[in-house]
Parts: C-alpha cells; sequence; structure tokens
C-alpha cells in the first residue's frame, strides 16, 4: 500500500468518512477533523511509518510540518520516511 | 483569613525563597533529571532540585510517602509552624484537611509499572496503593498534625488546589470548620508523566513564556502550596498575623470541551468570585493569571478579562508565575496564590518572564519580566481546567 493510501486510510477513519471522500485537496477541517483529531492523526502516521512529525498544536501554522491539505501532508510524510536512517 | 503559608517547588524550598526568587524574576526550568529523560521529546521542567528527602522522613515513612506526599508534608509543615497553632481537643475535631492534586503518586504508578512490566517482576511492594492514591497526602497531614474534621481531595486537573482552596474557605465560612489546611501538591515530572503530556502537544521543548507573540507551550512544574485557612474571629482573638483575607470564590463549568477552554466559562467564573466576594470589579488590582503559555488558554484568558473588567481591564495587573515555576497542574494555584499574598501584602507584583513579543490578542498589562511595586487591595487568581472546570479566588489585604 503506497504512503497515499495509508494516508487517506488514516484520514478517514479519524474523520468517520469513507475512504472515497478523501481527496488529495481535503483539508483536515473540510473532512470534520477538529484539533483534537489532528493531534490523533499525527500519532496515528507517526505510529505507521515509524517518523517523528515536528508539530507544536500552540503553532500549527508555524510548524515545519505543513498540515494545509492531504497533499501537503503526504509530501511531508515523503520526505520524513525518505529521510529516515 | 489565611495565618500560614507552606510551599516547595522549583523556585525555593519556603515561601519566603520563593517569593525572593518571584521578585527577582528568576526561572526555575530547566534541564530535567530522572531515568530515561532521553526518550522523552519534552526534556525540560520546573523540577525541584536538592530536595534530600532521606534526610528529612525516616524508613517507615518513606515506603509510605510518594513525591506528591513528601512535597506536601514539608509544605504543610511549614504553613502550620508558621500559623502558630497547635490542633488538641475541640480545636482538632473542628479542623480539617482539603487538598487538590491532578495525578496523585505519579511516580509511584511509573516506578511500579516498570518494575511489573518492563524487569517482568511479579510482586511490588505491599504499601504501593496507600501510596499512590490521590488522597495519600491529605490523609498524612491530617495524621501528622491532629487534623480531625472534614479531610478530604479533589481532583480536577489544573484546577484541583483552587477548588480545594475554595472548598476549605467555604467549609469555615458555613460554620462547619474552625481551621483548614490547604492548598495542593503535584509531582509528575517522572518518565511516565511526562510522557503521557507530551501527547497533546502542547509542550514547549525549551521555555513557558505566557501572554508572549512567541511562546510556543506550556512547561510542567512539581511542588506544593499549602496554607492555613482559619475562621477570623479565632484569628484575631488569638492575634494571629494575617497573610491575607479569602474575600471569595466561584466555580463554574464550561461544558463546552474536554480540552479547549471557553472564555464565557473563564468569564463566569471570575464575575462570579467578584460578585461571591462582593468587591466592586474597580478595586481588582492584580490577577494572577492561569495563563499556562499555550495559543489556546492566553487568549481566551485575557478575552474573558477583557469581557469581566471593561475598560479597567487596561488599568489592572496580570501576570503568569508559571514563567517561572512552571505549571504545577494539580498543585500549580496553591504556589500560585504566594503572588497574590505577596502582592497584598508586601506591594510587590510578581512579573511573567520570558516576554519577549507583544501578543494584540493579549494586549494587557502582563508585568513583563521585572516584578513592579504597587499597592493592591484586590487580587484575584485565576484556574481554568481542562475539562473546562473552572475556580476562581478573590482575596483582600488583610484588614
Amino acid at each position: 500500500m503506497s504512503i497515499r493510501d495509508k494516508v487517506y486510510e488514516i484520514i478517514a477513519e479519524q474523520a468517520v468518512l469513507d475512504v472515497s471522500d478523501v481527496s488529495d485537496d481535503s483539508t483536515l477541517e473540510s473532512l470534520g477533523i477538529d484539533s483534537l483529531g489532528l493531534v490523533e492523526s499525527i500519532f496515528a502516521i507517526e505510529e505507521e511509518f515509524d517518523i517523528t512529525i515536528p508539530f507544536n498544536a500552540n503553532e500549527p501554522d508555524k510548524s515545519e510540518f505543513d498540515i494545509s491539505s492531504v497533499a501537503s501532508i503526504i509530501a511531508g510524510i515523503e520526505q520524513l520516511v525518505a529521510a529516515k536512517p | 483569613m489565611i495565618t500560614g503559608a507552606g510551599t516547595i517547588n522549583a523556585l525555593g524550598q519556603s515561601v519566603p525563597e520563593t517569593l525572593t526568587a518571584m521578585q527577582n524574576g528568576i526561572c526555575g526550568i530547566g534541564p530535567l533529571e530522572f531515568r530515561d529523560v532521553e526518550r522523552l521529546s519534552i526534556q525540560i521542567g520546573g523540577q525541584v532540585k536538592g530536595f534530600e528527602a532521606e534526610g528529612l522522613f525516616n524508613r517507615q515513612q518513606m515506603t509510605l510517602y510518594d513525591r506528591f506526599t513528601q512535597f506536601t508534608l514539608c509544605a504543610a509543615k511549614e504553613a502550620v509552624a508558621q500559623s502558630g497553632l497547635e490542633f488538641a481537643g475541640e480545636l482538632s475535631a473542628r479542623s480539617g484537611v482539603v487538598l487538590g492534586t491532578a495525578g496523585g503518586g505519579v511516580s509511584t504508578w511509573d516506578d511500579n509499572y516498570r518494575s511489573v512490566y518492563e524487569d517482568g517482576k511479579n510482586r511490588v511492594h505491599p504499601f504501593v496503593v496507600p501510596k499512590l492514591m490521590n488522597n495519600a497526602a491529605c490523609s498524612h497531614v491530617s495524621m501528622e498534625h491532629n487534623l480531625k474534621g472534614p479531610s478530604f481531595t479533589v481532583s480536577t486537573a489544573c484546577a484541583s488546589s483552587n477548588h480545594a482552596m475554595a472548598q476549605a474557605f467555604s467549609m469555615i465560612r458555613t460554620g462547619m470548620a474552625e481551621v483548614m489546611v490547604t492548598g495542593g501538591s503535584e509531582s509528575m515530572l517522572c518518565f511516565g508523566g511526562v510522557k503521557a503530556w507530551e501527547g497533546l502537544r502542547v509542550m514547549s521543548k525549551d521555555a513557558c513564556r505566557p501572554f508572549s507573540a512567541n511562546r510556543n507551550g506550556m512547561v510542567q512544574g512539581e511542588g506544593a502550596g499549602i496554607f492555613v485557612f482559619e475562621e477570623m474571629e479565632h484569628a484575631k482573638a488569638r492575634g494571629a498575623d494575617i497573610l491575607c483575607e479569602v474575600a471569595g470564590f466561584a466555580m463554574s463549568s464550561d461544558a463546552a470541551d474536554i480540552v479547549m477552554p471557553s472564555k464565557q466559562g473563564a468569564a463566569r467564573a471570575i464575575a462570579g468570585a467578584l460578585a461571591d466576594a462582593r468587591i466592586d470589579r474597580s478595586n481588582v488590582g492584580y490577577i494572577n493569571a492561569h495563563g499556562t503559555g499555550t495559543a489556546a488558554n492566553d487568549k481566551t484568558e485575557c478575552a474573558a478579562v477583557a469581557d469581566v473588567f471593561g475598560p479597567h481591564a487596561d488599568d489592572l495587573m496580570i501576570s503568569s508565575t508559571k514563567s517561572m515555576h512552571g505549571h504545577l497542574i494539580g498543585g500549580t494555584g496553591a504556589v500560585e496564590l504566594l503572588a497574590c499574598i505577596m502582592a497584598l501584602r508586601d506591594g510587590i507584583i510578581a512579573p511573567t518572564i520570558g516576554y519577549e513579543e507583544a501578543d494584540p490578542e493579549c494586549a494587557l498589562d502582563v508585568v513583563p519580566n521585572e516584578a513592579r511595586e504597587a499597592r493592591v487591595d484586590v487580587a484575584i487568581s485565576n484556574a481554568f481546567a481542562f475539562g473546562g472546570l473552572n475556580a476562581v479566588i478573590a482575596l483582600r489585604k488583610a484588614p
């Protein structure tokens, strides 16, 4: 399963939606994921890919990890996975 | 009336040490030191250092006292000594203990889980339960000082000790008790305790900078703050030195979200405390803020203060001493009450340190970085907990 498919799955599960409801253009907000849901999604992604995501809930916009859309989240994960030792 | 105070926290192991540190804007936050700290992403905290429990308690006591109980007993000893009270006979029966803690014996849980899960042991020390229970500290204070009246522990996360002190005050006001030992304590600075907090992603890796635009989260602390609350006539009759008067309190529940604070809930608690104390809002000179240094709290708290006080919000001072001692969770309101007492009694306002950049959403006088001299007749102390449970206490200068 590709990174994209897995992320779609995690986000759909969090949003209690079908995977087909998630697209690259979706924002977490548009999927109904609130701040707690975001923290939970990041945890699930970290566990799935064995990576550490630099994310501070106090300054989500300043974070190096771009959460503005599903596509940006996937891009961030791909970078972190590629950088894994 | 408050006739005794005691504390131990990252700023000092007594009230005078702590107040001196607050006056000087000392930061008690530094690198955490305990087993497995290198596995944490958050490695700073307001840890109590140089505390040698073995020298203070005997072997039997050490087997029963978690660190949060040790802190509580040290602070209670200082507070009761300052009050000059001895509890015997009728006074003993009419005096109790109400304390706050969120986690109780967290390091006892942590050590013993490690022992059975990580080390594979099949047996734990026989006193694990009486050592970790949330009311352990309260019970040991009652035993140590012979307090036989109403005693219990309240647990409302970050508002625990404000809720506890509100109960103690209420018991004296309604005549249920003559004297109450009250306040709170916390000691979550161990691997499991900090690991749990990390998960929420609200902790700062470098500093606690409440109200500063570049703040990036809260920093945990540990310790205890304990007070002797005494019925006014009782205190006056024996010529006690009165530190200040507890004038009123209010509690409210946001009934909205398990972690995000609500402006309305906070504002109702602040306004309620003033109404309970029959204090006009224009008389409030100082607010010890909840001021956690998180984006969510600081904006909401400032908006609530602006709502309640209107134009007077610009005239009063509001500071967060968490910038110095960290967030003591269930013990935080108790340690912060010391800053209110210092404002009322000594006319010194503790600063918000680490303040670097103005935030238009926190545009109040936050007493940045340096303590200030000012006459204050009324001070209030805010505590707004996870779970939306709020408790605000109003204090007046001693009569």
